[in-house]
């Protein structure tokens, strides 16, 4: 061991002050992203314009419903940018949109296909995240498919903004921090029928039920045969059907013996439509069981499936989460642009995915900043009214909408080709309203 | 007993339907040797003829009433066919009976759309393994489709079968069942005997008739019946015409069941393959016992009291038939020796 130190010279001097800047400088190199609030995926800071990317189905089963949901987004856009005559940008309150883009930024947009098929939508979801740089992304038209966006919004940290979803799953045991749904559900739709169907149908009666086997079938079935146990109807079956099954006769034909006097159609889509006719053709609805009519139950409803089922719908009930023939204010706005733009009133699915267009870019300009964290914030707990649904809540717990809810039957007297669904009643938002622990999950961080 | 009766009518109803398409699919393959994976399109096509045909005697007069406004701000129209505008009832009738009326557009339409994709596409692929007969027309069916939605949409669309037939009957109380315990719809009913009829007159054709017989003769040894100077190409030609239009009939009669989308033949073209491989590569009467077979088999698994034995053996019960009938006798139930043998 030497007692003797080197002098300090100028050259140790520089090398201990390069290591000292570097050393200081390590972190902000490694971790930048970790302490820059400002720094998320998609900044679009730096650029005149915002894309939004719109993921529906396009081919497939739903692609009608699709091509309606991308008329709804197209006409969101043109009111965004102060195009047209802003349609429900003129009713919706609170309001920080000022119809010229999102805080001075023109909206652009992106379009991809779901084939209504989750590993399509999340590839074509991941194209427009990574490609074409979106900011938010939305698009429906099956839980399923619905769920497994939401989970890779999650994972990329970009808002996915549901449109049509019904399963109770999308806000419960699947719920995500950056996924939102405006739509209703099955337990909204239960909850909504119960007090109809108690008083059309009366409490002693026996349900079967066909279910669609997946996601949303099995919610579905659950919330109804809970709601109509819960008036002291009997439930004689539950009988899963295949996805697709095209003729339904085998799963009716046991109905007609069962002793049941209602048949419930946990069905949506072409399932509905098909299984629909085929129970109207096989007599159900001329049917007398322990002398009473036989009744059939449609839980939710659509406009474009109404048409496919023509005739047999008339003075079948269900639930729908707004139709065309609303007369508030918000609804008629959107009815007017949607009907000037494209000659034809929207569907339920067009209204949902518009009124998501809108609260978004609401949520960035109030938040003053399109960085998911605060738009997330801005989005929960958020009350709005003027879009159609009355006042209405965007639940922080589960990122669910809470608003009225229609109950329909279909029109036995339609004036148009479009008037298939009759009103019955408005079943007010309180009489919905669920505590979120009942279906758990967790929504994850607001940082991913 | 009842539920079984009436799981036995579902099941001839359905195999109707598989028999007339696994017909139309064994018959191009004993005469051609093309596994034709566009049959299913040939049925959609035949469905879609329907919905043509009751689109064009439904074109309708729009009357503009200024005084009266939609929602949306357009004056609202009113719309009344012009068949019932020139023709009055007759019309009403006519609009009534549009999908059997169909039927009159569907036969020359199937048979000519048959001709010219046998002329302009499948001949040429005659002497091509059997993968890429598989591949054109698997191809073709994907084409038809989307010429079909993109014209029609995606959504299906309900073609009402005429008043008469439209509800349902009480079988039940004409074979000693008590009232109201066998209820089934007539125009399934209607649909039994129309597949029934036209199975009969593709055999009896194929039977009876001179032509049939050089069919016959072609199938069992078409190098033979060249020889003897018989043009036998053409006669195939017209066999791919009459398999087509069968698949159309099949198509068009169906539509009051099942409202026809784009997507309907390919839901039929598994299980008729199944059908044809059940009953034998090129066997008439094995295509339609088996697709009878088949049709009673499924909706016999679809019954309450089996699924509970059984989950799920409704979706798996053709394809376990399949796989067993081929380990057992892989040329199917009344299939030629040699056929699909090794």
């Amino acid at each position: 061991m030497s007692n003797f130190r080197r002098p300090i010279n100028r050259r140790s001097l520089l090398k201990a002050g390069a290591a000292s800047g570097l050393v200081l400088a390590t972190p902000t190199i490694i971790t930048r992203n970790a302490w820059a609030d400002t720094n998320f995926r998609n900044d679009p800071t730096n650029s005149k314009s915002v894309t939004f990317g719109f993921n529906v189905p396009q081919t497939g089963a739903y692609a009608d419903e699709g091509a309606d949901e991308l008329r709804a987004y197209q006409l969101a856009v043109k009111h965004l940018n102060g195009e047209g005559d802003g349609g429900m940008l003129n009713t919706m309150k609170p309001l920080s949109l000022e119809g010229n883009g999102i805080l001075g930024k023109k909206v652009e947009y992106v379009t991809g296909d779901t084939q209504t098929k989750s590993d399509a939508a999340r590839a074509s979801a991941k194209r427009m995240v990574e490609k074409d740089g979106v900011i938010m992304w939305s698009g429906g038209s099956s839980s399923g498919v619905a769920i497994a966006q939401q989970s890779l919004a999650q994972e990329m940290g970009i808002v996915f903004m549901c449109g049509l979803t019904h399963s109770n799953d999308t806000t419960g045991k699947d719920k995500r921090r950056y996924g939102f749904r405006h739509f209703f559900n099955a337990y909204m739709s239960g909850a909504a029928l119960g007090p109809v169907l108690e008083k059309q149908m009366g409490k002693d009666r026996r349900a079967y039920h066909l279910t669609a086997d997946y996601t949303w079938g099995w919610t579905q079935e659950e919330s109804i045969a809970n709601t109509t146990e819960g008036l002291g109807w009997e439930t004689v079956n539950k009988v899963r059907t295949p996805l697709g099954a095209g003729d339904f006769s085998q799963y009716i034909a046991p109905v007609l013996n069962s002793g049941a006097d209602v048949l419930i159609l946990n069905h949506y889509g072409k399932d509905m439509i098909n299984s629909l006719t085929q129970a109207v053709q096989f007599g159900l609805r001329d049917k007398l069981v322990n002398g009473k009519n036989f009744e059939i139950i449609v839980p939710l409803y659509s406009r474009l499936m109404a048409q496919g089922a023509g005739e047999n719908i008339k003075g079948i009930y269900g639930t729908t989460n707004w139709n065309w023939s609303l007369q508030d204010e918000g609804s008629k706005a959107f009815v007017k642009s949607f009907g000037q733009e494209y000659g034809f009133p929207p569907s339920q699915a067009a209204h949902t995915c518009y009124v998501q267009t809108l609260l978004y870019a609401d949520a960035c300009e109030r938040a003053g900043t399109f960085n998911p964290a605060e738009v997330i914030k801005a989005l929960e707990d958020h009350q709005f009214d003027g879009m159609g649904n009355g006042p209405t809540l965007y639940r922080g717990a589960d990122h669910q909408c809470f608003k009225d809810v229609l109950v329909v039957k279909g029109n036995e007297n339609a004036t148009s080709r479009f008037d298939l669904l009759e009103v019955v009643e408005v079943t007010p938002s309180a009489q919905v309203t669920y505590d979120p622990e009942i279906f758990g999950g967790e929504l994850g961080p607001y940082k991913v | 007993m009842d539920a079984i009766v009436l799981q036995i009518l579902n099941g001839l109803d359905k195999g109707g339907a598989y028999a007339l398409i696994a017909l139309g699919l064994t018959l191009i393959f004993g005469t051609l040797g093309v596994v034709n994976f566009a049959h299913g399109a040939l049925f959609m096509l035949g469905a879609f003829c329907a919905v043509a045909f009751n689109h064009v005697i439904s074109l309708e007069q729009v009357v503009v009433d200024p005084t009266k406004i939609t929602a949306w701000g357009t004056p609202l129209e009113t719309r009344t066919p012009y068949i019932e505008v020139w023709l009055g009832d007759t019309g009403t009738t006519l609009l009534n009976y549009s999908v059997p009326l169909s039927i009159l557009l569907a036969v020359p339409l199937m048979l000519l759309f048959g001709y010219v994709m046998e002329r302009g596409l499948i001949r040429h692929f005659y002497k091509r393994p059997h993968a890429e007969q598989i591949l054109v027309t698997f191809g073709l069916a994907i084409v038809l489709q989307e010429i079909v939605k993109s014209y029609f949409g995606a959504n299906p669309i309900p073609q009402a079968a005429p008043d008469v037939v439209r509800g349902a009957m009480d079988l039940g109380t004409l074979i000693g069942f008590d009232p109201g315990t066998i209820v089934y719809p007539q125009w399934r009913i209607v649909y039994l005997f129309f597949s029934l009829g036209i199975i009969g007159s593709v055999f009896a054709f194929l039977q009876f008739t001179t032509f049939g017989m050089v069919v016959r003769a072609g199938m069992a040894d078409r190098e033979t019946v060249g020889f003897l100077g018989i043009n036998i190409e053409r006669r195939f030609t017209l066999v791919f015409a009459i398999a087509a239009m069968v698949a159309g009939l099949a198509g068009v009669m169906y539509t009051p069941i099942l409202p026809p989308d784009y997507h309907m033949g390919m839901d039929f073209l598994v299980l008729s393959f199944v059908v044809v491989v059940v009953g034998g590569m090129g066997s008439l009467p094995g295509a339609v016992s088996a697709g009878f077979l088949l049709g009673i088999l499924q909706s016999f698994a679809s019954m309450n009291e089996v699924k509970t034995i059984l989950p799920g053996i409704d979706q798996i019960i053709i394809y376990l038939v399949a796989v067993i009938i081929l380990l057992v006798r892989p040329r199917g139930l009344m299939g030629r020796k040699g056929v699909m043998e090794t």
